[in-house]
């Protein structure tokens, strides 16, 4: 749709693909826009292939489908490179973010011929490293935030600290712990 | 002027019920409503609200305990989707026959079987003729705004009959969308207090509620209990008046979207009238005379209005998300088929849609209009997207080979 920002997310049930969806939309709606966050459910179960969609804009979204034609995609997980057409009708003049820890450059081959630009970031790792689990979204979530330019950096974290600090008003240590994870993804992606 | 928020709409139904002065609320979960009663449950523990939250061992229990509660003289409701909503399908009749002025959110999605989670009217369908007010939302806005407006639907003294607020499982129960909402003091404030004129926990003026019904009465029981649903019309419109008046969003007993001068028209139900007014904005810049009318209130079913909003096009397209295995088409095309019946009029061609959670994308819609024009110009339909079933209706986006 014209003047509509679309973004799709590719990753299995359990890494929290819904989750980075709709805090993808939180953080559009707290820039003024109008925003759609929704997850299609298939089987319900861990590691089941799952996505996830954004529609953001200026104006009222009317639409109610899934999205096809997207201007970015986010691939959670790489596994899904091989058995889901992850790039299908994504707009060449658009992106596609991968969690890797492989180059843009070894990533591309792997996308059905995919013309557009590709991305990476090793979101496993970071998590990891910073949290000691992994928990791939939340660098995905900095990641796209950056591939779609959707609002500064600084707006998103201030955004991001608030809904943190709602969302773990229990576990302080999370709230830290996420804003480093979130301050990192931002300085690593590759390919841009 | 109301808080801007964005929301699921199980959140938003959830939100709703906490300002509604509901003294009980009786719930068993079921996807895709379980997250209603799991949020409200959280406000009830958080002492948010006062109302009984009871947690039911199934869902015919569920709607037994509203039925005790609103005929005691408390304020109750409930929310279910498909299978749920079934094993209500006693106690339906048993409420609304009762005149107990109930609500529920009721989250559409298909009835096994096959099993299926996700959203289609198979569920709503089937409660159609339980004698309950059924509307119908686009969007999680319209689903918070008709569960307040139901209260005092429901409650209203000509009305006397439970309402039904129905919204699409998973595509508006599980998206979050922008949303304006009002507080609980002004829910509160706009439902009031309930009212009741009998109720048995009165000592003064003690009634029995439900005894046997004779040959020689339940005719003229049946017959009063029509009057409620027939009442409801204006009340229906009267409520969203006052609902405009707080809200500033207005409602009527349908919607038209570029109805004025549209040779072919779409009619339907639910969150798929969002996707249609898209598409008729795109094909509208094309130059393209098509429109949307969207039955808010399917039950009662405002004849009057559907005709003259659909009489003067060529063509209109009734869309059905319920089988109704009849073998002549959906629920809401025999709906559509009585409100025009003698008036003359376009050609109406029913299409089966969405069943069990098929996206319905705008390419399917656009397929329907180019269907219509087909049939304006009397031209066999060739489109790849739109199945014949029989003489009767098509089937939209099947696959068959």
């Amino acid at each position: 749709m014209e003047g509509v920002l679309e973004i799709r997310w590719h990753g299995r049930g359990g890494q929290g693909v819904k989750t980075a969806a709709l805090l993808l939309a939180d953080v559009a709606f707290f820039t003024g826009k109008q925003v759609q966050g929704f997850p299609e459910y298939g089987p319900e179960r861990m590691g089941a292939p799952v996505t996830a969609y954004n529609r953001i804009s200026d104006e009222e979204i009317l639409i109610h489908s899934n999205i096809y034609e997207p201007d970015y995609v986010a691939v959670v997980d790489e596994s899904l490179l091989s058995t889901v057409a992850v790039t299908g009708g994504l707009s060449e003049k658009g992106a596609v973010l991968v969690n890797t820890a492989k180059s843009p450059a070894q990533v591309a081959p792997l996308l059905n011929g995919y013309k557009g630009q590709v991305l990476t970031i090793d979101a496993g790792k970071i998590s990891e490293e910073v949290l000691g689990a992994n928990f791939p979204n939340m660098p995905m979530l900095a990641a796209v935030v950056k591939m779609t330019n959707l609002l500064p950096e600084k707006v998103f974290m201030e955004n991001m600290e608030d809904s943190l600090k709602h969302k773990f008003a229990t576990k302080p240590k999370m709230v830290e712990g996420n804003m480093q994870v979130l301050r990192r993804s931002f300085g690593e992606v590759q390919g841009l | 002027m109301g808080k801007r928020d964005r929301l699921s709409g199980n959140e938003a139904i959830a939100l709703a019920m906490k300002g509604m002065n509901l003294d009980v609320v009786a719930a068993f979960p079921i996807t895709p409503s379980t997250e209603i009663p799991q949020y409200f449950s959280q406000y009830v523990a958080n002492g948010e609200t006062d109302t009984l939250f009871i947690p039911v061992e199934s869902e015919h229990s569920a709607m037994s305990a509203c039925i005790g509660a609103q005929a005691a003289g408390a304020r109750a409701s409930t929310a279910t989707s498909s299978c749920g909503l079934a094993l209500m399908y006693e106690m339906l009749h048993v409420g609304a026959s009762l005149r107990l002025p109930m609500t529920m959110a009721c989250v559409t999605r298909a009835l096994t079987g096959p099993i299926n989670i996700h959203n289609d009217h198979g569920d709503a369908m089937g409660a159609r003729d339980t004698g309950w007010i059924q509307l119908y939302a686009e969007n999680a806005q319209e689903a918070y705004d008709n569960y307040i407006m139901a209260v005092k639907i429901a409650e209203d003294k000509q009305v006397l009959t439970p309402v039904m607020a129905c919204q699409d499982g998973f595509i508006t129960s599980h998206a979050v969308e922008n949303i304006e909402l009002l507080s609980d003091e002004e829910i509160g404030k706009f439902v009031g207090l309930y009212e009741p004129a009998e109720y048995l926990l009165n000592e003064e003026e003690k009634v029995a509620m439900g005894p046997y019904d004779a040959p020689a009465y339940l005719m003229e029981h049946k017959r009063q209990q029509a009057e409620g649903m027939m009442q409801a019309l204006p009340v229906i419109e009267k409520v969203a008046a006052e609902f405009a008046a707080l809200s500033g969003r207005h409602y009527g007993l349908i919607e038209e979207y570029q109805t004025e001068d549209a040779e072919r028209i779409l009619v339907v139900l639910g969150s798929t009238a969002g996707t249609a007014k898209q598409v008729i904005k795109n094909l509208r810049a094309k130059g393209e005379k098509v429109g949307l009318v969207k039955i808010r209130s399917y039950r009662p079913f405002p004849a009057a209005a559907v005709a003259k909003a659909i009489k003067k096009a060529k063509a209109v397209a009734v869309m059905d998300k319920a089988e109704g295995m009849s073998g002549i088409g959906g629920p809401l095309f025999g709906d559509i088929c009585v409100a025009m019946n003698g008036l003359g009029g376009p050609r109406l061609i029913d299409y089966m849609y969405g069943l069990g959670g098929r996206d319905v994308r705008p390419e399917h819609i656009e397929a329907v209009y180019r269907d219509l024009a087909a049939a304006m110009a009397g031209k066999a339909d060739e489109e790849q997207l739109i199945k014949k079933a029989g003489p009767y209706y098509r089937y939209l986006a099947l696959r068959e080979e």
